[in-house]
């Protein structure tokens, strides 16, 4: 009876991969457990679209996260996920993606995960440029543990921690990530603009490198009028468009006045841009195709069958062998 | 002044080198310890390694231990910076590094003193001392030389002077380079040794350099072995009975990573540490070969999880570390127990705590590894004892990994990682592997964690096998991998993971005893002690007593009749390189004495009265040192 199942369900994932059709259920799983107006619904919403859109089969699709709000991502995902530590999604992506090039590797990041944390592994994620998109969810504050200052919390944040207002300048995700040797994509999305939010992930996907993604997201439980100065005014939001990075719709253009046009190929003008204070820049600030991925360098194409290993062992255990005199002798 | 400090040690010089001694008669010996020490970068490492191998093809039995400075430059001519190689060699198989030197080559008296203060060399050690120091142009360095020279013959050494940057010079420019030849050709000479065979390991060593590098390399050391021929009134033959069968010579790391390839792991994520790194090294060249890779991670943290991603997603991995870096991964550990991902995590342990004592041995990390990460996180640990089982244990760990879903921790120590010993060259079986990555589609309805009621064994989903999507988390969770928000799920899967233990220990056997299964004294050991621990045993049996002992190469779970063994015995102890407190330490009594950490285990599982006694030098306690403990065991009530 169990035989008889499991053909079945043979014969119905051959007909699923016959047909690349998906919907937006295929991808959804589970009730979010988000506050309501937590910037992490948008996200999820714009990356189920995205699943949808470029067909990705939810078995060869992994995402990856750590600890905190954000890091619940892979539970509403209905693909593999990995729920993992505090810190070390980055990490761990970089595992599934060096044993498994074949998969499709997503990682969602918190603030606190991603640049304080999980920091050491950040650089050194951009580094390796492995093909990976990550999403830094950065809400600018610590949600999961209620209210703790954050490294992207603006100087002044008052926060359990810093009840008085947090005393050291924000660190700037955009200019760390700009400055790291090997950077191959560096965009940053706003939840509340959800069509650009949306080109930005596509375009991430389709970056072959680490694609680096801060998604500026909105915190209704514990910073509730933080973002108000940009969302209420349109003006201080920047959108960066070009011919190889995003076009802006009419419709868009029409409520975001404040454009510049960004050859995404120019870094030094990508850091620039990141490091403007009174606006907030949103698209793609830096794209480099041709920065070469560690999988690619370091995955070994030579299937470990066991007559390989055999005969890699053998060679190896030659070097140290004492062979009894009349084995020698007949070598001779 | 100086004058009459020479004047005086020549005529106190009673071994110097006799011109023309002619060929003796070798004095034929069961076993000898000889070691070749010198400031680090001369070579004595390489010539002791080499003296090893060619006593290995000549059918010897070895043990080599690598004498390693902390420093990787310290000073020259420093008493702290001997660096060189300590080979055992006999008759017969030997399984551990034995008790004090009976020779030494040493190039400079410094690194020697530094040896003799550490009381590693017999009393009545034969001593080969380069005597370029003599007539150096530092009147201080000539002090020094002819001061501790003068005291080694008064305390009863055989001091042999030999000039062998002299000799050196006569066929190379820089003695520095090859000085060390030149020894392994007197070796060779002591020794009876086939010069041939020590040919033979400068072509390995230097094969790939040019040719006048390894045609110079061999006049060296025939020249060696031709001084010692005309100069030496003494040599030794020590007879070997060649082994029938093939022979394996490496170290335990170099066994350890031998073992990850036949295991069939791909991918081993580490970061730089000593003692564990050589394994790493010597792995990231074979995979290159073979296939597979080694990621120097930015810290252990990342390398842990780099393990532990690719075991989710694919076949299990390796990750290989000492100490610090062990006391590192913890969180992540824990996570792969809760996810129930296959891991083997290779400890080769250091002197702790802390940064502690890199190079040195210890066996400190037994607890660490069994009750590790917070909260209830069981894995397997276990414990190779000799070089062989160093390979064997990969191949068993990756085993059980990948049958139970557990951490697997295989805990070396820097003993064992630096140690050469022959074994039978291991016969490849396409068992050792594992087999490829599952994709096969999952059955409607099957969950990811599908625990059993009896074993607490569940399958698991690998990404790409359709219809097994979920997402594993480190958090507690159910059978759909949902997070639990019930603590009674929580105790649910509590228990089914530790019952994952209790299956496998039904499957493993009693440990074997080694002598009589009853008697008066058990020794009880674990890890890189085991040798010494047997030699020291079989001696003492042979005087009558009643000893015995018992290596456990499972420390979690245990195997099972280990108390009913203890129970044939009227004491019991175990013999451990981790701290316990002295007894007769003034406040140390019943009530506050800190016992070592397998006494503890076993203490604590079996009810059962034992001792212990233990040691923390930084390298392997001796097997004389042993039976002095043995014997006042048993003369205790
Ligand atoms: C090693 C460790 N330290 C601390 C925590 C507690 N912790 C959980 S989430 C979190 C911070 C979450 O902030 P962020 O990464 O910005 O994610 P958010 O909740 O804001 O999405 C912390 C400190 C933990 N889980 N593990
Ligand atoms: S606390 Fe903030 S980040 Fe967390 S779910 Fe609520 S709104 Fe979102
Ligand atoms: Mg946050």
């Amino acid at each position: 009876m169990n035989m008889m199942s499991d053909t079945m369900s043979a014969t119905a994932c051959l007909l699923q991969m016959a047909d690349e059709h998906f919907e937006l259920e295929d991808y959804q799983s589970g009730v979010p457990r988000w506050c309501t107006g937590c910037g992490d619904n948008a996200i999820l919403a714009a990356v189920q679209r995205l699943c949808r859109d470029e067909a990705l089969r939810p078995e060869k699709t992994v995402f990856v996260s750590g600890i905190g709000c954000s890091s619940r991502f892979p539970h509403y995902m209905k693909t593999y996920g990995f729920h993992g530590i505090h810190g070390r999604a980055l990490p761990v992506a970089e595992g599934v993606k060096m044993a498994r090039p074949d998969l499709t590797v997503f990682v969602n990041t918190g603030d606190g995960d991603c640049t304080s944390i999980g920091a050491a592994h950040w650089i050194h994620a951009i580094r390796y440029n492995m093909n990976l998109t990550v999403f830094l969810h950065d809400n600018q504050i610590y949600g999961l543990t209620k209210k703790q200052a954050s490294p992207t919390s603006p100087i002044g944040t008052r926060s359990n921690t810093t009840p008085r207002g947090s005393y050291l300048e924000a660190l700037n995700p955009l200019t760390v990530t700009l400055g790291v040797q090997n950077v191959s994509f560096v965009a940053q999305a706003a939840d509340w603009i959800p069509e650009v939010l949306f080109d930005i992930v596509k375009a991430a996907y389709h970056h072959k490198g680490l694609s680096f993604v801060r998604i500026i997201q909105r915190c209704p439980e514990w910073l509730p009028k933080a973002l108000d100065p940009w969302m209420h005014d349109p003006n201080k939001v920047q959108l960066l468009h070009h011919d190889d990075g995003l076009q802006l719709s009419t419709g868009l253009s029409r409520v975001y006045k404040n454009q510049l046009e960004h050859d995404p190929m120019n870094i030094d003008r990508a850091r620039e841009i990141a490091s403007g204070h009174e606006t907030i820049p949103v698209g793609i600030l830096y794209r480099n195709p041709a920065v070469p991925c560690y999988e690619d360098l370091r995955y070994s194409d030579k299937l470990r069958t066991p007559d390989l290993t055999r005969a890699g062992l053998n060679a190896e255990l030659d070097k140290y062998t004492v062979w009894p005199q009349e084995a020698k002798e007949k070598v001779a | 002044m100086n004058e009459m400090i020479i004047e005086k040690s020549t005529k106190k010089t009673g071994n110097k080198a006799k011109a023309a001694a002619g060929k003796k008669a070798a004095i034929k010996l069961k076993e000898h310890i000889v070691e070749i020490i010198s400031d680090s970068g001369e070579g004595a490492q390489k010539c002791g390694q080499s003296l090893g191998a060619i006593a290995a093809q000549m059918g010897n039995g070895i043990w080599t231990t690598e004498i390693i400075p902390a420093e990787i430059r310290p000073p020259a001519r420093s008493v702290a910076g001997a660096s060189g190689n300590r080979i055992r060699i006999g008759a017969g198989y030997i399984t551990n590094g034995g008790d004090e030197t009976d020779l030494v080559v040493a190039f400079n008296e410094q690194v020697l003193l530094g040896r003799v203060r550490a009381k590693e060399l017999k009393p009545n050690c034969v001593i080969l001392l380069e005597s370029m120091w003599r007539s150096h142009s530092d009147q201080k360095i000539v002090a020094s030389y002819i001061e501790t020279h003068d005291r080694l013959v008064a305390a009863g050494y055989k001091v042999y002077e030999i000039p062998m940057e002299q000799e050196c010079k006569k066929i190379v420019a820089d003695a520095k380079r090859g000085k060390n030849m030149f020894a392994l050709g007197m070796l060779c000479y002591l020794y009876s040794l086939e010069l041939k065979l020590g040919a033979d390991q400068i072509v390995l060593a230097f094969g790939k350099k040019d040719q006048s590098v390894v045609d110079a390399n061999i006049k060296l050391l025939e020249a060696g072995h031709k001084w010692a021929e005309a100069n030496l009134d003494f040599c030794y033959s020590i007879p070997a009975v060649r082994s029938t069968e093939p022979q394996l010579v490496v170290n335990g790391n170099t066994a350890i990573a031998l073992g990850v390839l036949a295991s069939g792991m791909e991918i081993c994520a580490m970061y730089p540490i000593t003692p564990a790194t050589s394994a790493s090294h010597y792995l990231s060249e074979v995979f290159e070969k073979v296939g597979g890779m080694v990621h120097q991670a930015e810290d252990e943290i990342a390398a842990c999880a780099f393990a532990i991603g690719a075991s989710y997603a694919g076949k299990c991995t390796i990750t290989i570390t000492s100490g610090p870096g062990y006391s590192l991964k913890q969180e992540a550990i824990g996570l792969a127990v809760m996810g129930e991902i296959p891991l083997v995590v290779v400890n080769v342990q250091r002197g702790g705590p802390s940064t502690g004592q890199p190079t040195k041995m210890e066996q400190g990390d037994l607890m660490t590894a069994i009750f590790g990460s917070h909260g209830d996180a069981p894995k397997v640990v276990l414990a190779p004892g000799t070089i062989e089982e160093c390979f064997y244990s990969i191949i068993t760990a990756r085993k059980i990994a990948e049958t139970f879903n557990m951490v697997v921790v295989v805990l070396t120590d820097a003993a064992l990682a630096t140690s050469q010993q022959p074994f039978p060259r291991p016969k490849f079986s396409e068992t050792w592997m594992a087999p490829p990555v599952d994709q096969s589609p999952v059955a409607a309805g099957a969950k990811p964690y599908d625990w059993d009621e009896t074993t607490g064994l569940a399958r698991r989903f690998i990404p790409g096998q359709p219809g097994g999507m979920h997402t594993l988390t480190g958090l507690a969770h159910d059978r759909d991998s949902h997070v639990a928000y019930d603590a009674e799920i929580n105790e649910q899967t509590l228990r089914f993971r530790s019952l994952k233990l209790a299956a496998l220990q039904k499957t493993l056997k009693a440990p074997p005893v080694f002598g009589d299964p009853k008697g008066d004294l058990l020794v009880v050991g674990w890890g890189s002690t085991k040798g010494a621990i047997e030699e020291a045993v079989a001696s003492m049996r042979a005087e009558g007593k009643k000893v015995s002992s018992m290596h456990l190469q499972f420390l979690q779970p245990l195997p099972p009749g280990i108390k009913e063994i203890m129970q044939g015995f009227k004491k019991v102890m175990t013999i451990e390189s981790n701290w316990s407190d002295r007894p007769e330490d003034q406040i140390i009594d019943e009530n506050n004495r800190r016992y070592s950490a397998l006494a503890i285990l076993l203490r604590s599982r079996y009810l059962v009265d034992v001792d212990c006694w233990s040691e923390v030098k930084g390298q392997p306690i001796k097997p004389g040192t042993m039976r002095r403990v043995m014997s006042e065991k048993l003369k205790k009530h």
